[in-house]
Formats: structure tokens, C-alpha cells, sequence
């Protein structure tokens, strides 16, 4: 186990400079582990923060990043079924805090990636178990280990908000083209400036291209337009989502059209400039496939 | 935008969404509730009223974002548009 982190911390430090440089023959300069807080948060419930924890925590683990992923949503965890993780649950968030176990103990190794681990929330007990400097505390310890730690924070700006958001450097904030969601974004996006978290990204969920056209839906740019924070990509409403949830193995790095626009978010993540993927043609080949489907 | 825009010009429901997150989001980023709109804006007809002829049931004001001269991002801004009746001062009666 530890023989394997230091192989892999050693894997990710060679990476850093890759990515930046593009260069074929990264440099083995050990560079010293400066790992990146990410809270995943949008205020309202249901637009996708959980989904997107899942895809972006596995699409950094796919680049190389050694990554933990924290579902801070206490009494209602969500991650581990996402993750499809749920049967190796022994110790939680909570027990972690209360220092029942140590936090190695409650980490649970990815199926496919051994540089991606989950820290679970627990299920029983409630949001005030945890307070704000217990995980600055916990995210000091994991910040030795891991390059990014993401905390997948609950919906609603109560105690689990504060939780999640307290030891976080940058935020992403997760909404669909919806008014409510958008509101609620909104919201989100003024307490955590008042947090002090600088750097906040928008990622636009659920669009329809379809919808957009005929004019029934907010376009990417208007969403953009509306909160005045930067674009880090647009996720279409896929029904790929649906399955990849259904089988627990997030899809991101796939050819769906969802699992392409989680990676590039991934990659602008680490700071790559990716162009914006075109939603457009999901219409298209769509009905492409449906053609083929009924013909079959 | 289809060629079918060009003929309907009727809003369409994303139109709609995004007229009211406007709002909406202007009065829940300045906390101002409609009574206190509402008290500056007749405040407003009142001070203006001194000096020309207005239309106060066409007043409209609001709290909105604008861009700031100093070119670092938006600013809130008070937005009054205040349709005139009448340029000409009114003539005040003379004593």
C-alpha cells in the first residue's frame, strides 16, 4: 500500500510539467505535492453536484492526479452509490472527525483507478456532527497526500454548506438553464465570495442544445451572461448520465457526449486550454443511432 | 437563430427565464424590498416634479448591473427612466 503511493506520488509530480508544456518526455524533477481544494456546490438540489464530483474526482485520477474525493452531505450520502463503491463502506466521515479511526482506514480505494479514493459520508448521523475547522483540520492532513481534494457539498447553505466550503482554495458551481437553479447559484456564488474563495468556475448542466434553438431554453451564454463568472464547460443532458449512474462508474473519458465534456473540464482544471465542445451534434447522432437501432 | 425567428418575434419561454433571473436576481443581490423601491421611486417624482412636468405612472426604476468605467467588471447601478412631459419649466405663478 504505501510502496504504491509513493509510486504513484512520484507518477504525478513527472505529470505536473507534462501538462503544462505538452512536451513528449516529461521532466523528473520530484516536485513537492501542492494539491488543490475543489468544493462542488450549487445551492439547489437535484442539478448535478454528486454526479459531477464523481466525473471530474475520476477524469483527474485519469490524468494522472492522485485524487479524494469527500461526500460532506451527512445523512444523505450519495457518492458511494455514484462511485458504485457502496459495499466497501467500513468507516465514514464522521468516524474519521470523532477520531474512531484514522482517515487511511476510512478511505476506500476507486474499482479502476488506484490513485482515486473516497472518503464516504456517514448516514446516520446529521450535518452538525462535522463543524467547519474539524475539516480544515482533516483537509491540512489529506493535503500530504493527495493533489486535489474535492468535496462534494450537500444542497442548501446550512451547517453541511459551511462544512464543505471551509477548507476549500476554489469552488465549482454546478447549475442547469433553469431560473430556480440559477437563483439559487446566485446565492451560492455571493457566500462564497464573502468566503473569501477567489476562484469560482461555473459548469452548466443538463443543457439541450434542441431546446436552446427553439428558444425554450437559456443558451450557455446567457446562464454565463446572468451569474458573471467564468465558464469551465457545459455537461448536455445525456441520457449516458443515467446508465453510467445506474451501473455506478462514472463516465467521464468516454465517447458520450457527456463523458467528453466532463474531461475536458478535468483538463481546464489542471489549466489546459480545451476548446468548448460542440453540444450540437448530440441531436444529430442521436437520431443517426435511432435510424440504425429501428433498422437493426 | 432559425429563419422561423425572423418571422415570430414572439418571446419565447427562454426569453422569458432570463428577463425574470434578471430581476429576481437584482432585488436578491441588493436586499432592497419593493417598499423601499417603491419609497425611492416617489421620492424620485417628487424631487424631479420640481423642475418638469413628468410622467409618473411611466417611471420606472430599477436596481440593475452596468458595466464600471473603470473596466473592472460590473457595478450595481440605479437605472430611472423617467419619461417628460414637458421640457418647459413649469411656469411658476408669479407673485
Amino acid at each position: 500500500m504505501s510502496e504504491e503511493i509513493t509510486k504513484s506520488s512520484e507518477k504525478t509530480s513527472q505529470e505536473k510539467p507534462a501538462v503544462k508544456t505538452e512536451t513528449e518526455k516529461p521532466k523528473t524533477i520530484p516536485v513537492r505535492r501542492k494539491s488543490e481544494v475543489i468544493v462542488i456546490t450549487s445551492g439547489k438540489g437535484g442539478v448535478g453536484k454528486t454526479t459531477t464530483t464523481a466525473n471530474v474526482g475520476t477524469g483527474l485520477a485519469k490524468l494522472n492526479k492522485k485524487v479524494v474525493l469527500i461526500d460532506t452531505d451527512i445523512g444523505l450520502r450519495n457518492l458511494d452509490v455514484v462511485m458504485g463503491l457502496e459495499n466497501r463502506i467500513v468507516y465514514n466521515l464522521v468516524d474519521v472527525v470523532e477520531g474512531n479511526c484514522r482517515y487511511k482506514q476510512a478511505l476506500i480505494k476507486d474499482k479502476t483507478y488506484p490513485n482515486l479514493f473516497l472518503l464516504p459520508s456517514a448516514q446516520t448521523k446529521d450535518k452538525t456532527s462535522v463543524t467547519p475547522e474539524q475539516m480544515k483540520k482533516l483537509v491540512e492532513e489529506l493535503k500530504n497526500e493527495f493533489d486535489y481534494i474535492l468535496l462534494d457539498c450537500p444542497a442548501g447553505i446550512e451547517q453541511g454548506f459551511k462544512n464543505a466550503i471551509a477548507a476549500a482554495d476554489r469552488a465549482l458551481i454546478v447549475t442547469t438553464p433553469e431560473v430556480s437553479a440559477i437563483r439559487d447559484a446566485d446565492r451560492i456564488i455571493g457566500l462564497l465570495e464573502a468566503n473569501e474563495i477567489k476562484k469560482i468556475d461555473l459548469i452548466v448542466n443538463r443543457i439541450r442544445m434542441d431546446m436552446v434553438k427553439r428558444g425554450e431554453m437559456m443558451s450557455i451564454e446567457d446562464v454565463v451572461e446572468i451569474l458573471a463568472i467564468d465558464l469551465i464547460g457545459a455537461v448536455p443532458d445525456d441520457e449516458n448520465i443515467v446508465i453510467s449512474t445506474n451501473q455506478g462508474q462514472p463516465l467521464v473519458g468516454d465517447n458520450s457526449l457527456a463523458g467528453r465534456a466532463y474531461f475536458n473540464i478535468c483538463r481546464r482544471v489542471l489549466g489546459e486550454e480545451v476548446e468548448y465542445l460542440d453540444l450540437n451534434d448530440s441531436g444529430f447522432l442521436k437520431k443517426l443511432s435511432k435510424i440504425f437501432k429501428k433498422s437493426n | 437563430m432559425g429563419l422561423l425567428d425572423l418571422f415570430n418575434k414572439k418571446k419565447t419561454s427562454g426569453d422569458y427565464a432570463k428577463d425574470r433571473l434578471k430581476l429576481l436576481l437584482v432585488s436578491d443581490r441588493a436586499n432592497c424590498s419593493p417598499d423601499v423601491m417603491e419609497q425611492i421611486k416617489n421620492d424620485i417624482i417628487e424631487v424631479i416634479s420640481r423642475y418638469m412636468e413628468i410622467d409618473a405612472s411611466g417611471l420606472d426604476i430599477q436596481i440593475t448591473q452596468t458595466e464600471s468605467e473603470g473596466g473592472n467588471g460590473t457595478v450595481p447601478a440605479l437605472y430611472a427612466n423617467i419619461p417628460i412631459r414637458d421640457l418647459k419649466q413649469k411656469a411658476k405663478p408669479v407673485k
